[in-house]
């Protein structure tokens, strides 16, 4: 059994100790908001955040959450209004909008650590894969979002 | 209530009801909204849930308006991000003077009365009608219209859905308009003409007095519908034309937008397939007690090509589908490769005569009169689609019914698909569309409709297959590898007199539509290249059709894809042998074609053509015609003397006749031109002993935030026809960056992707 607390929540789950953390959120939680992609940790579809790090979920083993805090999409605020989340409808980002919870939140925990990044500092920090094309508006809302509310906490 | 009666329209009522009941439950694509339809009381078919006094009246199959003064509008096309969830209610809404605060969108059901012969004879004839020899034009039109007739299909492709949409939904609008308006005027005793509508209320000016949508409602339904309804001028919009921002945005910002792959049913069970490896290849054997053991697993089961493994989770399914003992027939392609195919075709073009998709003037005349002969061949590789979302359908399956859930582009064709698999009949199957996490083409095919299908016969439960990233890229319909072999013309002035272009490739229709191929021609093989813009004196455009092992499918912007490619590096070859400017050059090629000289310009003038670049940088330019639109791009790379290649800056100007959502052409011209890039950089599929060799995106490589450019999108209003812009972003981009490379390293790009070539210089 594995314990953890997710979005506020403490939760047990009984799961193969080898389980990707993505699918019990998931199939196992039912929180659907945080995405499959590629199950190695290369596209970030899955990202949440692990006692506030951006960590992949589907190459993170269930075990390694035991007693951590997580945070996934539907966790980040409870009404959209997080600086990040507003910027993303601001400059209308999504498209298909399959990759961007885990965008979201790649991006809310680079603005944790650097406020005000630079656009090397989004090159280097976000490497996430959008096949719609959207990274010419996520790199304008991430300008946005840092500008909105800079040094604002996830 | 009492008993229900027959069906008067051709959406099928109770179907009808039953989707919206689903999509009461969460289940279907749509804003979560509680179900006030009481869509008939008098038939008694409706559903009046406790506690809610309004009704939704229907009126056609995309309008219903509710006593609660609200507008719902059923959306018949597939959101796969390219924004018709918010861009057709807006056609709707704009006619119908609806108030856009309090619209309500759904995602229609399967239902031919979203049927559009358009699309369909579009998407087939759309090459040839553009020839100056109208006859094959006329064949496929017939064709291709006694085809939609015939299969009624539902389908989103073809940069089609505004183009082909925008005059029926925006007269659907208008005849709502209108019965509202007459209701209210006859419960004035005033003329129609007396009244105006705005944001979902009839007035009569001259008494001051209003009635809601609401109110009228359903007077208004019993009214007999206009035939020939009023459309606005142009000059009225107050929608159309100007940003929206999108209707589905919220709900992708919040997690809770619901895809294919998230769908929930109670007692669902998950599965995970295993195919073989080799294109064509069969189960030899298997043993299910090798998996049957493991945790949470409950079956596996026989599909096409393969076996699917059905557990209580994802992950148990695809772990034991991974673990399972299982042996292919290999079949006859297990030695098939890249290179041995790519020597296929280009043997099949060397011997084989083809046919011919085009022809003007006297080619060899033109070739033994020339100055200069220029010769080249180019080439491209497979490439998979590669959506975010992996490919996915959940099924739910009765003796006598069967239910899908999937993110599709290509309603009717699942229907087909799983009554065949579940043994019921075509109308027996529900359809209920999700968001799409990425289409391009793929989700038009439908083999994870059978596995799904099969899998949920097979256990009496309902079952969601997800497919593992690498199951995604290996088993893919992969957009064609070409061959084409250009000979060029050139009077001693250097103007281009002879145009000789052969293509080998595999056809897709061949697959998708083999009565469409007749006597070896397939249009999506030669379009972008069967009909040049330029005006050349002599042509000859032939395809050679040539069977691969490797199954080949729609792919954003299809034969466009490579042809624009092709042609307008080609065309660039031309400007450099003549020591002309490829822009100029272009341009005088275009005389006669104002638009698109106009687009051409503008793309030139605002990328600031001609000015210095440093040393290592070039700009590249290349301009496309498909699916309505024109785009001309012009692309500047920096390449470093080791040769990599960062390209720096796109810009884009397009012609798509009419703009409906600004925001959502700069967004579509934006990911074409991305979706397109990551191909001309890095896209190959590679295969060797029958099988793709790529399989995630370690070993798929696809552009990310560092490598993107600066993007500049411009539009021109070139008036009716209406133009897509899904797809026509896509092609100009890799002769635009190819042409780019000359410019900074004087070496030519024939073969994509760039990345296998040494650019150092």
């Amino acid at each position: 059994m594995t314990t953890f607390t997710i979005n506020g929540q403490k939760v047990s789950v009984t799961v193969e100790d080898d389980t990707p953390l993505l699918w019990v959120i998931r199939d196992t939680l039912g929180l659907t908001g945080t995405k499959y992609g590629c199950g190695i940790a290369e596209c970030g579809a899955c990202t949440v955040h692990l006692d506030g790090a951006a960590v992949r979920s589907c190459a993170t083993p269930v075990s390694a959450a035991e007693g951590t805090d997580i945070t996934t999409i539907e966790g980040l605020s409870t009404d959209a209004s997080h600086p990040v989340q507003r910027a993303w409808v601001i400059e209308q980002v999504p498209q298909c909008g399959y990759c961007q919870s885990g965008m979201i939140m790649a991006v809310s925990a680079l603005l944790k650590d650097t406020p005000v990044p630079s656009d090397e500092d989004v090159d280097a920090s976000i490497t996430n894969i959008c096949r719609c094309g959207t990274y010419p508006r996520i790199r304008r809302a991430i300008h946005t979002a840092a500008q909105m509310s800079p040094g604002e906490d996830t | 209530m009492g008993k229900p009666q027959p069906k008067s329209s051709t959406l099928g009522r109770r179907k009808f009801i039953v989707a919206t009941a689903v999509a009461g439950g969460g289940l279907m694509l749509g804003f979560r909204l509680p179900v006030v339809a009481q869509i008939d009381v008098e038939n008694g078919d409706g559903i009046k849930p406790s506690g809610s006094v309004f009704e939704d009246i229907e009126f056609n199959a995309w309008i219903r308006v509710s006593t609660d003064d609200s507008v719902t509008i059923l959306v018949s096309q597939s959101e796969m991000g390219q924004g018709v969830f918010t861009s057709l209610p807006m056609l709707v809404a704009e006619e119908l003077g609806a108030d856009w605060e309090i619209i309500k969108v759904e995602q229609a059901p399967a239902s031919r009365a979203y049927v559009n012969s358009l699309i369909e004879r579009e998407f087939l004839g759309a090459p040839i009608t553009e020839t100056p020899d109208g006859r094959l034009a006329s064949i496929w039109a017939a064709i291709a219209g006694s085809l939609a007739t015939r299969l009624g299909k539902q389908f989103t492709g073809g940069s089609a859905s505004i183009r082909f949409w925008a005059q029926p939904l925006r007269e659907a609008g208008a005849a709502v308009r209108e019965m509202l308006v007459a209701a209210a005027a006859t419960q004035w005793q005033v003329s129609p003409a007396e009244c105006e509508v705005d944001k979902g209320i009839v007035y009569h000016p001259s008494t001051d007095r209003s009635l809601g949508f609401g109110a009228v409602a359903r007077a208004a339904s019993k009214l007999a519908v206009p035939k020939h309804p009023v459309l606005k001028n142009p000059d009225e919009f107050t929608m159309l034309g100007k940003p929206v921002p999108r209707l589905d945005i919220p709900m992708k910002v919040d997690g809770s937008a619901e895809f294919g792959i998230d769908v929930m049913l109670s007692g669902m069970l998950y599965a995970a397939p295993r195919t073989s490896p080799v294109f064509g290849g069969e189960v030899k054997s298997y043993s299910s007690n090798s998996v049957m053991g493991l945790p949470g697993v409950t079956a596996v089961l026989p599909v096409p090509h393969g076996v699917v493994v059905v557990a209580d989770s994802t992950w148990r399914a695809q772990k034991a589908s991974q673990a399972l003992e299982i042996e292919f027939n290999n079949g006859e392609n297990s030695n098939a490769s890249s290179g041995s195919i790519l020597a296929n075709l280009l043997a099949a073009e060397t011997n084989e005569d083809g046919v011919v998709d085009h022809a003007n003037g006297d080619v060899e005349a033109a070739f033994a009169e020339s100055s200069q002969v220029i010769e080249a061949e180019y080439s491209v590789p497979y490439l998979a689609h590669a959506c975010m979302e992996p490919i996915n359908c959940t099924a739910s399956v009765s003796s006598m019914s069967c239910e899908v859930w999937i993110p599709t582009q290509a309603q009717h064709q699942v229907q087909i698909a799983a009554a065949e698999a579940a043994g019921v009949s075509e109308d027996d199957v529900t359809v209920n569309t999700t968001f799409l996490g990425g289409g391009f083409g793929r989700r038009g095919e439908t083999d994870m409709v059978t596995q799904a299908v099969l899998a949920s016969r097979a256990v009496g439960r309902p079952v969601k297959i997800t497919w593992s990233r690498e199951e995604d890229t290996r088993n893919d319909f992969y957009r064609p590898m070409a061959y084409g072999r250009l000979r060029a013309a050139l009077d001693s002035n250097g103007n281009v007199t002879g145009w000789r272009h052969r293509i080998a490739s595999p056809s897709i229709l061949k697959r998708r539509a083999s009565f469409a191929t007749f006597s070896g021609h397939d249009i999506t093989s030669v379009e972008g290249a069967a009909n040049l813009p330029y005006q050349i004196p002599n042509q000859l455009i032939e395809y050679v059709m040539t069977e691969t092992p490797v199954p080949v499918g729609f792919w954003r912007s299809v034969g466009s894809s490579q042809n624009a490619f092709i042609t307008e590096s080609f065309v660039d070859e031309l400007a450099h042998a003549a020591l002309q400017d490829p822009y100029t050059y272009r341009r005088e090629l275009l005389v006669g074609k104002p638009r698109f000289q106009k687009v051409l310009d503008l793309a030139a003038e605002k990328a600031g053509w001609g000015t210095d670049m440093p040393a290592g940088w070039g700009r590249g330019i290349a301009i496309h015609k498909c699916f309505g639109s024109i785009a001309a791009q012009v692309a500047e790379v920096q390449i470093s003397a080791t040769g990599d290649i960062r390209v720096r800056r796109v810009i884009c100007a397009i012609d798509c006749g009419q703009v409906i959502n600004p925001d959502t052409v700069i967004a579509q011209m934006e990911g074409g031109i991305i979706y397109g890039l990551t191909a001309a950089l890095f896209g190959e599929i590679n295969i060797e002993n029958g099988r793709a060799t790529n399989g995630n995106f370690d070993t798929y490589k696809m552009l990310r935030m560092a490598d993107c450019p600066v993007i500049e999108t411009y539009f021109l209003e070139g008036g009716l026809p209406l133009g897509g812009v899904g797809e026509p972003g896509t092609p100009p981009i890799a002769p635009a960056v190819t042409n780019a490379i000359y410019a900074a390293t004087g070496k030519r790009v024939r073969e994509l992707p760039i990345r296998n070539h040494d650019l150092s210089f």
